[in-house]
This record gives C-alpha cells, structure tokens and sequence, in this order.
C-alpha cells in the first residue's frame, strides 16, 4: 500500500504543476490587462478577483464578467485561458483516475480493507490457508458456533464467492499466494488473538511451508496441515505441527468405526458437524466379504481398515501394477455388470465405490445396487458441487473429502474438551457409547445436538465462580436445573469433566464443582441459555441450589437482612 | 546530474529568493512590499511542494513537510491581504501590512530549512 500511494503522489506530479501553472498564468494575466470601470475609467483586477474569476471560469466556464464587464483585451485573453484550463483539467482528472484505476492500486486498496477487517477481530480466530470445498465447509461451520476465520486463497473466484456468501460474522478473505509471508503476516499471523493455522490447500508441499512458516514465526500457534502423502506428513510433523490430517486414512478410520461401533461413529459425526442438522440414523455396516473399487491412497485405507476388522475384501483395480493391488485383484474399471458379477457381487455384503472419479463411483454402486439391492454402499465423492446427485442416489455412506477434513479439524479446533473426550470415547466399550447415544438421543429434539463448554472462573460464569470463593457447595446437577422449576432437569448431558490434569468422564450429577473445572456438555439449544443464565445470575444459582429465591435488589437485601 | 533534482533545487531556490524580496523592507509600510511577489512566492512554492510528492526518502519526507509549512504560511498571508484589502472597511493598514509580511517571514525560515535540507542531500550524495 505505502508503494502504491507514492507511485501514484510520484504520478499525479506533473498534472499537479500543469494545472498550478495554467491557474498562475490565467490570474497573472488578468491583473496585468488593464480594463475599464463602470465609470469607464482605467482599472486593473486585483488578484483576489482575478483567482476568483479564474477559479469558476476553470470549472465551469460561468457566472459572467466580474465586477465589470471586460474589454476587448481581457477578453481575448480569458478565451485563451478557457482553453488551456479546461485541457489541463482534463489531463489531472484522467491522469487520477486511470491511478485509481490501475490494478496494483485496486488489490492494494482490496489489501487494505482486508489487513483492517483482520486487525479489528477481537476474539479468537483461525487462520486459514486454501478456500476450496474444506475450507468453505470448515468456514461455515466455525462461524455458526460464533468462531471468527481468516481465509487466504490464490484463487479470486473463491474468495469471490467468500465475500457473497451470508455468514452470521464477517470472515476477511484475501487473494494471495499462502507461500508469501508478508500474505500470511497480513492475514494475522502475528495477531494477538490469532490461535492457530489450518493449511488446507490441495498441495502437501505448500501445506507444509505455511506449517514451518508458521511455527518458525509464531511458535505459540496450533498448527493443523493436510497432507496427503505419507512422506509429508511424516516431514510436516518433524517440526512439532500439531495435527496432521490424511483425508483418506481419516474416512477409513470413519469406516472402520462406523463397521466396529456404529454408536461411536454416529457421537463422533453429531459432535463435529454444524449444529441444526437433522439428527442421523446409526449406520449398521455388514461385516462379510466387501468389494473394493479403486485401490489408490482411498482403497489402500479403506482395505486395510476392512481387514483389520476381520472382512475379506476383493479388490478391483484398473491399473494393478502401478497401484500395487493384490495379486487376486480382478484388472478393471468396475463400472460394468460382468466386472461386478465376476466380483461375485451377488454374494457381497457391501460395496466401496473409491475411484477418483464421481461419474464412475456413482455408475459402480448403482451397478451394483442393480445386481444386489442388499448391498451396503459406499462412495468416494471427490468434487463438491455433486453433493446432490450423491445425495439422491440415497447411499449409505458418503467419502466426502472435504466434509471428512472439515469435521475432524472442527473437533480438534472448536472446544479441546470435544477432542478429548473422543479420544477418551473411543477407549470405551461398545455398550457405553450405545448408552450415551440412547441418553443424548433423550435430550436432543431432531437435530443435532450442540456442544458447549463451561469454566468454573470469575469471566466465564460469575456466579459460580462467586458461589465457590464464598465457600458454598455447588454440585454439577444445580448447573443442569432448569431456572424457571428446579425439579426438572436441563436437556443436556454433562460429557467431560476437566480438573487440572485430571479426566472426568461422564461426570455424575452430585459432583461437587471447585474452581477452574472445565465441563463439557452436550444437548439442546434452549439449556445453553438457560445454564448461562444460572452461571450468570447469582439469584438463579441460588434458587437452583437452595430452592429460595433471593432479593435481587441491594435495598431488598438489605431489608431482609435487617428484620 | 540529476534532472529532478535540479528542477526541484531550482523551484525551491527561487521559491526562497522570491519570498525573501517580498519579505525585506519596513515591515508595517504597504509600500515596500509587491503584491506580485507575494504572488509568484506562493505559485512557486507549491509547485515546489508538489515536486516533492512521492519521495520516499527521510530527507525527501522532511522537506516536502518543510515546503508544506511554507505553502501555509504564504497562503495564510494573501488570504490576510485579502481580506484587509476587501473585506475589512480599514483596508491595508500598517497594522494589517506587518501581519502579512510576518507571515511571510515564517515561510521565508521554512524555505530557508528546506534549502539547508538540500544542501545537505546533496552533499551527502557527493560523498
């Protein structure tokens, strides 16, 4: 910016001294040729008249000869000066305008805006490198649960369609190369609030520059990188990035969750997806013989989750050799009857479609849906604006890419409690997570339910926070009663229970909170605002405990106090 | 030799000389003091100022300030003439005469800053 603007000062130089010179020449000109009075006596224009004439005869060519009408001389020479004003007007405002014009001048005012929407955030935000599919997924879903974003792309489209789109906070998007640091400053690197950065683009090696980038100039940052390849993942985590997300070892983790606890698998998918979706159905992947289509990085996942679980898979491959499919593969696209059949589709329990192209993995399972209507199916979707043709050929599960990358970054970034407590989660035995999901189930209405986190400190939740340096008990149940008739419970789920380096989860009712808990809960819109308004409110927290309902007032308190 | 940088050193010494004629004389007597040069002071000077714009030098940034104040002056100053001569039932008094030219004499020490910076420039580059 500061560049630009001395280029354009360095430009607007000579149009500048050109129209100076034509106003001095002009004003000269009229002081020094005599004229005549209305008296007709010899009379010369002063210079405030004259700067005056000259200043609306430049812009307008207008209002008369003032104060007395001109001779002949001064005539003559005022057409003179109409002409050279005009041109050097023309010339200064042309020359301005194709400044204002030029493309440097447009991206560096675009720049501008943009480092002052960045400068302005004033709560945690992520920065985010790539907008493709999983970067506008991911965008969305941050800013529903009231988190601020940061988004650079190389390309304009996509921040194009950041800037139209509807989202309830603003989220500054610029177009800039990510392996520029300066872009990368610009975007808050640096910024006070900034609290991590996710490098999403499709490339592992700028991924991997944005990650030591980053923690080379601000080590205090969450790193979180895609990486596609095994090698890079391996040289992005060598400098101590945080997270590291493999797009297709994370989906054949899905799957493999989704085939050995579906209950898991449907926490997991309600706890890191956006809030005011439909609830989902438990999915209830067969166990048996799966065929396999495509086995590039997806299929090699895929198959050995599969095998893990104890499934025979029968592979199908275009290229056998260069992918280095088994030695029984059968050498083919998929997409035809004969392939499947000779697959023995018909005696399959399920099907994964996962070439690296949708019209072909649509055409596989609908094939095969043809030959085994029983089948369970499974598609690789690569491209995002195909969402709804996948969405009606009504399949059981959807490897969507970015969606994949998307909610398992949200996990890691929204609350860190979310994090553990999967983590914690997926130790747990089938039968537990099968009673949570019965009890969460319980609380939620049809959608998702959402997940929020509470700290017992003074900023967070300041009657609790009072209540304990008071010295009084405060249980986790006086949290989840409802304000309005404490005999009934909030519909909300208490999932984990944080104390200094300690895990809690599922804690019971009848804890008793101490300062600094962190709790996780889960459960409906409504009881988020009904429990702040207990952490909040000292009078609600006491009718929630004791059952009586305080004076609110000062003068009221102490009445009572008194009598 | 550098062509801007003798158009610039020009405009600024002329800007200098100009305003000084307009300045020295008896400060109060109208009489002692040309309202053409008050005139050419104020055109050179800006055009002065605007050779200046975009100059990305420290030195460059103070002389362009110095130029800036020197501009303000000498037009404060015929705007103060202007108004004695057109506004005010008095006219040019003697009163009015030493405001104006004290004025000017404020713009005279702006140039005459702006002359040293570029003497200095210059030697700099020498060395």
């Amino acid at each position: 910016m500061e560049n630009i603007i001395f280029l354009i000062l360095r430009r607007m130089r000579l149009p500048l001294v050109l129209l100076v010179s034509v106003y001095a020449l002009s004003v000269l000109g009229l002081v020094l040729i005599p004229g005549l009075d209305d008296q007709g006596n010899p009379w010369h224009m002063d210079f405030f008249h004259a700067f005056y004439f000259v200043s609306f005869m430049g812009s307008t060519i207008g209002f008369g000869e003032i104060p007395y009408a001109f001779t002949d001389a001064q005539r003559m020479w005022v057409v003179f000066t109409i002409y050279i004003a005009v041109v050097a007007w023309l010339y200064t405002i042309g020359t301005m305008i194709s400044l204002i014009q030029t493309p440097a001048f447009q991206s560096a005012v675009t720049r501008n805006a943009f480092i002052r929407g960045t400068r302005r955030i004033r709560s945690a935000f992520f920065l985010i490198c790539g907008y493709g599919d999983t970067g506008e997924l991911l965008v969305d879903t941050l800013t529903d649960r009231g988190l601020r974003a940061v988004a650079i792309d190389v390309d304009q489209n996509r921040i194009n369609n950041l800037e139209l789109k509807e989202l309830p906070v603003q989220v500054p998007g610029l177009c800039a190369d990510a392996l520029d640091l300066s872009s990368l400053l610009a975007a808050g690197l640096k910024h006070r609030h900034c609290a991590g950065v996710v490098a999403l683009t499709d490339n592992d090696h700028i991924n991997l520059k944005i990650a030591i980038t980053s923690k080379l100039i601000n080590p205090r940052l969450r790193v979180i990188c895609r990486a596609e390849s095994h090698d890079a993942a391996a040289n992005i985590a060598s400098f101590g990035t945080e997270h590291i997300i493999n797009p297709f070892d994370t989906f054949a983790d899905h799957l493999a969750m989704a085939l050995n606890a579906p209950s898991m698998y449907l926490m997991n998918d309600w706890l890191t997806s956006a809030s005011h979706r439909p609830l989902s159905e438990p999915l209830f992947p067969p166990r048996g013989r799966w065929i396999l289509c495509g086995y590039g990085r997806f299929g090699k996942a895929v198959a050995k989750r599969l095998l893990d679980e104890g499934n025979t898979v029968t592979v199908i491959e275009a290229d056998p050799q260069a992918t280095d499919a088994p030695a029984e593969s059968i050498c083919a696209r998929g997409t035809e009857a004969d392939t499947l059949l000779e697959a023995d589709v018909k005696n399959a329990v399920g099907v994964v479609a996962g070439t690296d192209d949708d019209a072909n993995n649509l055409s596989i399972v609908m094939t095969a849906g043809d030959l085994n209507p029983t089948l369970f199916v499974v598609a690789r979707q690569n491209r995002s604006e195909n969402d709804e043709i996948f969405r009606a050929a009504r399949l059981d599960l959807v490897a969507k890419n970015s969606g994949i990358i998307a909610s398992r970054i949200l996990a890691l970034i929204t609350t860190p409690l979310t994090a553990e407590f999967l983590r914690l989660a997926s130790q747990q035995e089938r039968q537990w997570a099968d009673e949570l999901i019965s009890r969460i189930i319980g609380v939620a209405d049809d959608r998702v339910p959402q997940t929020w986190m509470l700290e017992t400190r003074a900023t967070d939740t300041p009657a609790v926070a009072q209540a304990l340096a008071n010295g009084d008990t405060v249980l986790l149940e006086h949290l989840c009663r409802d304000p309005h008739d404490r005999k009934r419970l909030l519909r909300c789920v208490p999932l984990l229970m944080k104390r200094g380096r300690e895990h809690n989860l599922l804690p019971g009712l009848k804890t008793a909170l101490q300062p600094f808990d962190q709790i996780l809960f889960c459960g409906r819109e409504t009881a988020i605002h009904r429990m702040s308004r207990i952490c909040y409110d000292p009078s609600v927290l006491c009718y929630t405990t004791t059952g009586k309902r305080p004076a609110a007032g000062w003068v009221w308190r102490r009445l009572i106090r008194s009598a | 030799m550098n062509l801007e940088k003798v158009v610039f050193a020009f405009f600024i010494l002329l800007a200098l000389t100009l305003n000084f004629g307009f300045f020295i004389g008896e400060i109060s007597t109208p009489d002692h003091h040309n309202v053409f040069e008050l005139f050419a002071a104020i055109v050179v000077s800006i055009v002065a100022t605007i050779l200046k714009f975009g100059d990305r030098t420290q030195l460059g940034a103070v002389v362009l300030a110095s130029s800036l104040v020197a501009d303000l002056q000498l037009v404060a100053a015929a705007i103060w003439w202007t108004i004695a001569v057109h506004v005010s039932a008095a006219g040019l008094t003697g009163a009015a005469t030493a405001s104006i030219v004290s004025l000017s004499g404020g713009a005279v020490l702006a140039n005459l800053v702006s002359v040293v910076l570029l003497t200095i420039e210059t030697v700099m580059v020498r060395r």
